[in-house]
C-alpha cells in the first residue's frame, strides 16, 4: 500500500485499467493486474523499495491518464549513436515507431517483431515465455507493466547464428505538451550456440514529468551469448523503473553494462539467473549523476546450479545533491557447488550533499564456493591528487582524470569498438564539464 | 573425506555440557503478564514508584507494538502469557558476606566453573551472579568500593544510587527501543550495574554470570555500565541454561555509557542451551545492546562469542556522538544443527573523525543458518568518518547456510568506508598441506578454525579466550566434509 494517503493512486490505476482497451492478451493482463491489485505500490517501507519513494513521487506528479500522447518529433539523429551500423528500433511515448525505425539484419538471422505482432505469428512461443521468468508475483512494477503494456519487442534469434549487426533500441519520451506514462516490454529468446548483441538507450524531452515502467526478459539458452547495454540519459522530469531479468543455461555467457547518467529517478532492477553449469556472467554498472538524480540498482544473481561463475563491479559518482542506491544480491542454492561469485560495489561522494546507500547481500547455501564482496565509499586520493598538480594540471582536471581512471574500468567488458569508444566519449565529456 | 564426517557425526552429537538442573527452591510469579505482573514483579523488588512508573509506561507501550518480522531466523509465534516473568532462588534474605550463600547455589556456580567462593582468594575477576532473574552474590565489592567503583546488582543500586540510575536507565536504549526492549524495560527483573568514577582505571576484570534455571521462565536482565570521564572498565559476561526440551526466552537489554576519554570493552561469551541435535528446545536470546560514546576521544568495544543460543538475535552496536570517537565490533559466531543466528552490529558515526572497526567470522554447520546483519549510518556532520567491516564466512557441511546483509549508509563525503565480506569452506588444500606434515584431520580443522577466529579470540580477556576457544572446538572440531 502506498505510504501517504495524499490520494488513492491506485483506485485511478484501477479505473484507467477497467476502462481501457487492449487489442491483445486481455486474459493475461487481467491476471497480472489481479497480482498488482493484491499487492498495491510499494511503500518505503518496504524492505525493497526503502530509498526510494516511488509511491510519493508517482502521486505527486501524474495524473493517471494513460492515453497515449503524441509527439510531434520527427527525427532522432542526436540520440543514436553515431557510426554505429545497427537495426534501429524506436519507440516513442510506449508506442513503437515504424518510420523511425530500421530493420537491417535478414529474417533468418534475427525475427524482430513487434509484440502484438508476435502476439497473433508466434503465439505458441509467446505462451511459453512471456511473463515466465519475470512474473508479476516478482515485482508490482512488473505486475503494473504485464497488465498495461503499450507495445514491445519480440526477439527471436535461431539455433546456432551469430546475428552480425547489434539492435539498437531507443526509448524515446516527449514530454513537451503533456505528461507521458508510457509502458514497455521486450521479449528476446537467443537459441542454442547463437550470439547477440544489443544496445538500449533511453532519452526523453520536455518539462513534463515522465514516468516509463519498462520491463524486459532474455532468454539465453544453451552455449549462447548476449552482449547488453544499457544507457540512461533521460534529461528532465523523468521516473523510470526498469525490470530486467536474464535467464541463462548451460555453458551460456553474458556480458552487460548499465550507464546511468540522467533523469529524476532511476530504479533498475537486474536479475540474472543462472540455471545452468558452467556459466559464466559479467555484469558491469556505473552511474554517474548529480543534481537531484536518484540512482537506484539493485541487481540480483541467483546461482541455481552448479559450476558457475559471475562477476559484478558497480561503480557510482555521485555529484550535486544526488543520491546513489545500490543493492547486489548474490544468491548461491543448495547443491550449486564449485559456484564462484564475486561482486564489488565502490562509490565517490563528490559533493557534500549527496549521499549514498549501499547494501552487498550474500545469501548462501552451498559450502564448496567461492563468493566474495567488497563495498567502499570514499572521495578521490590525497597524494594522487597532489601528484598530478605537481605536475601543473589544474584542480578540475586532475579530479576529473581520477574520476574517469576510476570509471572508465567498467567500460572493459564492451566488445563493439563503435559503442565503447562512444560510451567513453559520453563518461569523459560528463566528468569534464559537471565536476 | 568420509574420515572428516565420522568426526564430524562424533562432536556435533556431543551432549550440552551444562545441560544439568539444580533444585532450587524458587519464588515465582504466576504465568502470564499483564500490567499486574509488572505491579508484582516491581513491589517484590521493593521498587519506588518512580521506576514502577517507568516500566508501566514501557509496558503500555510495548502493547502496541509488533514483534519484528524482518530477522533471517523462523520460529512458532510466542506465547508471552505462557511465561514465567520472575522467578528468583527463595532464600536470597539479605547476604552480608558469601559464606551465606545457598550452599546449592554456590555448587550451582562450581559446577558452572565460577567459584564465587574461590574468586574470594583469586584475585583478576569480581563476579556479580545471575540466577535465573535475579542477582545473587557479587563479589570484591568493598575492595572496589575502595575505589569508588559502583559494582553491584540493578535492584541494589535502585535502592543505593538512585539518582544515577535515573539519569541513566535507558539513555541509550529507549524503552521504547524495539519490542524486546519495551518487554525488557516492563518485567526486567535484576541486572548488573557497574559506575567507574572519574580518571578511575578499574584494576580488575568485572563479570557477570547468568543462568537461566527454573522451568518456564525467561530471563529478562539489564546491565547498564557507565564509565565517567577518563575511566576504563572491561566487562565480561558469561551464560549457560539448563537442557529443556521448551523454549524459553532470554531478552535482556545492555547499555553502555561513556564520557569524554572512557573506555568500556564489553567481552560475551554466550553459551545458552542451543537446542538438541533435531532442533529441540533451546533459547531465544533476543538482547538489544547499544553503546553510547558520548564524550569526545571515548571508546566501545564489543567482543562476542556465540556458541549457544537455538535462536539469537542480537546486534551489539555503537553510537559514536562524541568527537574521534571509537567503536569496535568482534564477532564469532557459531552455529550448528539447528541452530539460527541474526547478529552483527550497527555503528553510526554522528561525530567527526569518528572510527569503527567490525570484524565478523561466522561459521555454520549442519542444518544452522547464519546471518551477519549490520550498518554503518555515517550522518552529515561525521566528517572524516572511517569505517572497516570485514565478515567471513565459513561453510561446513551441505546444508547449512552463511548469510550477509550489511547496510552501509553515507551522508558524509569526506567519509571513508570500506566493507569486505566472503565465504568459503575450509579448503582441501588447506587440510592436505596439514596432512602432508603429520597433522591428523581433526587437528588441522581446529588449527584452521582457530586461526580464522584467532583475529577475535585476541579480543578475549585471557581466561575467556581459553574458555572460547574450547567453546569453538566443542561445536566444531572435525566437522570438515
Amino acid at each position: 500500500m502506498s505510504t501517504t494517503v495524499t490520494r488513492d493512486i491506485k483506485n485511478e490505476i484501477a479505473e484507467a485499467f477497467h476502462q481501457s482497451k487492449f487489442d491483445v492478451a486481455n486474459d493475461h493482463r487481467k491476471s497480472a493486474f489481479a497480482f498488482f491489485e493484491k499487492t498495491g505500490l510499494p511503500g518505503t517501507k518496504q524492505e525493497e523499495y526503502r530509498f526510494t519513494p516511488i509511491t510519493k513521487n508517482l502521486e505527486k506528479n501524474f495524473n493517471w491518464d494513460i492515453k497515449a500522447t503524441t509527439s510531434s518529433i520527427n527525427t532522432i539523429d542526436e540520440f543514436l549513436i553515431p557510426n554505429l551500423d545497427a537495426n534501429i528500433l524506436v519507440f516513442v511515448n510506449g508506442n513503437y515507431s515504424a518510420s523511425l525505425s530500421k530493420i537491417i539484419s535478414p529474417d533468418t538471422e534475427v525475427k524482430i517483431k513487434t509484440l502484438s505482432e508476435a502476439f497473433k505469428s508466434d503465439s505458441a512461443t509467446i505462451a511459453i515465455y512471456l511473463d515466465k521468468v519475470l512474473t508479476p508475483e516478482s515485482d508490482p512494477f512488473a505486475a503494473m507493466n504485464a497488465a498495461f503494456w503499450q507495445n514491445g519487442l519480440f526477439i527471436h534469434v535461431p539455433e546456432n547464428t551469430n546475428v552480425s549487426k547489434p539492435i539498437f533500441i531507443l526509448h524515446f519520451n516527449d514530454a513537451g505538451e503533456n505528461q507521458v506514462i508510457s509502458q514497455t516490454k521486450i521479449l528476446g529468446i537467443l537459441e542454442k550456440g547463437s550470439q547477440l548483441s544489443v544496445v538500449e538507450k533511453f532519452d526523453s524531452v520536455g518539462s513534463n514529468p515522465v514516468f516509463h515502467n519498462f520491463s524486459e526478459e532474455w532468454i539465453v539458452k544453451e552455449k549462447s551469448h548476449l552482449e547488453y547495454c544499457k544507457v540512461q540519459n533521460d534529461v528532465g522530469k523523468s521516473y523510470q523503473v526498469a525490470n530486467t531479468i536474464i535467464h541463462q543455461s548451460d555453458n551460456s555467457l553474458l556480458n552487460t553494462f548499465t550507464l546511468t547518467l540522467n533523469g529524476q529517478w532511476v530504479r533498475n532492477n537486474l536479475s540474472i539467473i543462472i540455471d545452468g553449469e558452467h556459466c559464466e556472467s559479467h555484469f558491469y554498472g556505473l552511474y554517474l549523476v548529480n543534481g537531484n538524480t536518484l540512482a537506484d540498482n539493485h541487481t540480483v544473481v541467483d546461482h541455481q546450479k552448479p559450476n558457475s561463475f559471475s562477476n559484478e563491479i558497480y561503480k557510482g559518482i555521485m555529484d550535486g545533491n544526488s543520491k546513489g542506491v545500490f543493492n547486489g544480491k548474490i544468491f548461491v542454492r543448495p547443491h550449486a557447488q564449485k559456484t564462484n561469485a564475486f561482486q564489488s560495489n565502490r562509490n565517490i561522494l563528490v559533493s557534500e550533499t549527496s549521499t549514498v546507500n549501499t547494501k552487498p547481500q550474500l545469501e548462501i547455501w552451498a559450502d564448496d564456493v567461492k563468493c566474495s564482496h567488497g563495498c567502499t565509499s570514499g572521495q578521490l586520493d590525497e597524494e594522487a591528487l597532489f601528484y598530478l598538480r605537481s605536475r601543473g594540471i589544474s584542480a578540475t582536471l586532475a579530479k576529473a582524470m581520477l574520476l574517469y581512471a576510476f570509471a572508465s574500468e567498467v567500460l572493459a567488458p564492451i566488445q563493439n569498438e563503435t559503442l565503447k569508444s562512444y560510451l567513453d566519449i559520453l563518461i569523459a565529456e560528463r566528468l569534464h564539464n559537471n565536476f | 573425506m568420509s574420515k572428516g564426517n565420522q568426526v564430524l557425526e562424533e562432536i556435533t552429537s556431543k551432549e550440552y555440557e551444562h545441560g544439568w538442573t539444580v533444585d532450587l527452591e524458587t519464588d515465582e510469579a504466576p504465568k502470564g503478564l499483564d500490567e499486574n505482573t509488572v505491579r508484582f514483579i516491581s513491589a517484590k523488588k521493593g521498587e519506588p514508584e518512580w521506576l514502577l512508573e517507568w516500566r508501566l509506561k514501557a509496558f503500555r507501550l510495548w502493547q502496541k507494538m509488533e514483534e519484528p518480522k524482518w530477522p533471517n531466523v523462523h520460529y512458532p509465534p510466542i506465547n508471552y502469557q505462557d511465561i514465567i516473568y520472575y522467578s528468583a532462588p527463595k532464600k536470597k534474605a539479605t547476604l552480608d558476606s558469601l559464606d551465606q550463600v545457598d550452599p546449592e547455589l554456590v555448587k550451582t556456580f562450581e559446577k558452572l566453573g565460577i567459584s564465587i567462593t574461590e574468586q574470594k582468594r583469586l584475585t583478576g575477576v569480581a563476579v556479580d551472579a545471575v540466577i535465573d532473574s535475579v542477582s545473587v552474590a557479587t563479589t570484591f565489592k568493598e575492595k572496589l568500593g575502595e575505589l569508588g567503583i559502583i559494582f553491584c546488582s540493578f535492584s541494589e543500586a535502585v535502592k543505593e544510587h538512585p539518582e544515577l540510575i535515573k539519569k541513566y536507565l535507558g539513555s541509550v536504549v529507549p524503552m521504547n527501543d524495539n519490542y524486546f526492549a519495551a518487554l525488557n524495560a516492563a518485567v526486567f527483573s535484576d541486572g548488573s550495574f557497574c559506575y567507574i568514577p572519574k580518571g578511575v582505571r578499574c584494576p580488575m576484570e568485572l563479570s557477570t554470570y547468568f543462568r537461566i534455571n527454573a522451568a518456564n521462565t525467561g530471563q529478562f536482565e539489564r546491565t547498564l555500565i557507565v564509565a565517567d570521564e577518563g575511566a576504563y572498565v572491561s566487562y565480561l559476561e558469561g551464560c549457560t541454561a539448563p537442557m529443556r526440551d521448551e523454549n524459553q526466552l532470554h531478552a535482556a537489554v545492555v547499555e553502555l555509557y561513556t564520557m569524554k576519554d572512557a573506555e568500556i570493552k564489553y567481552s560475551t561469551v554466550q553459551n545458552w542451551y542451543p537446542g538438541d541435535k533435531n532442533g529441540k528446545g533451546g533459547i531465544y536470546n533476543f538482547v538489544t545492546k547499544r553503546g553510547l560514546c558520548f564524550g569526545n576521544h571515548s571508546k566501545i568495544s564489543w567482543t562476542q562469542v556465540e556458541t549457544g543460543s537455538a535462536i539469537t538475535w542480537k546486534y551489539p552496536s555503537c553510537v559514536l556522538k562524541g568527537d574521534y570517537s571509537v567503536g569496535e565490533f568482534y564477532s564469532v559466531a557459531v552455529t550448528n544443527n539447528h541452530q539460527q543466528a541474526d547478529t552483527g552490529t550497527k555503528m553510526i558515526h554522528i561525530g567527526k573523525n569518528t572510527r569503527s572497526r567490525i570484524v565478523s567470522k561466522g561459521i555454520s554447520a549442519g542444518k544452522s543458518q547464519n546471518s551477519y546483519r549490520g550498518q554503518v549510518h555515517v550522518m552529515k556532520r561525521a566528517s572524516n568518518a572511517r569505517n572497516h567491516s570485514q565478515c567471513d564466512s565459513l561453510l561446513m557441511g551441505d546444508q547449512c547456510g552463511a548469510h550477509t546483509f550489511p547496510y552501509i549508509d553515507v551522508e558524509n563525503n569526506s567519509a571513508r568506508i570500506e566493507h569486505e565480506a566472503t565465504t568459503s569452506k575450509i579448503g582441501e588444500d588447506q587440510i592436505f598441506y596439514c596432512l602432508q606434515r603429520g597433522i591428523d584431520e581433526e587437528a588441522a580443522v581446529a588449527l584452521i578454525v582457530n586461526g580464522y577466529a584467532k583475529e577475535v579470540f585476541n579480543q578475549l580477556p585471557m581466561e575467556f579466550a581459553v574458555e572460547a576457544q574450547k567453546l569453538l572446538a566443542l561445536t566444531l572440531e572435525g566437522s570438515v566434509g
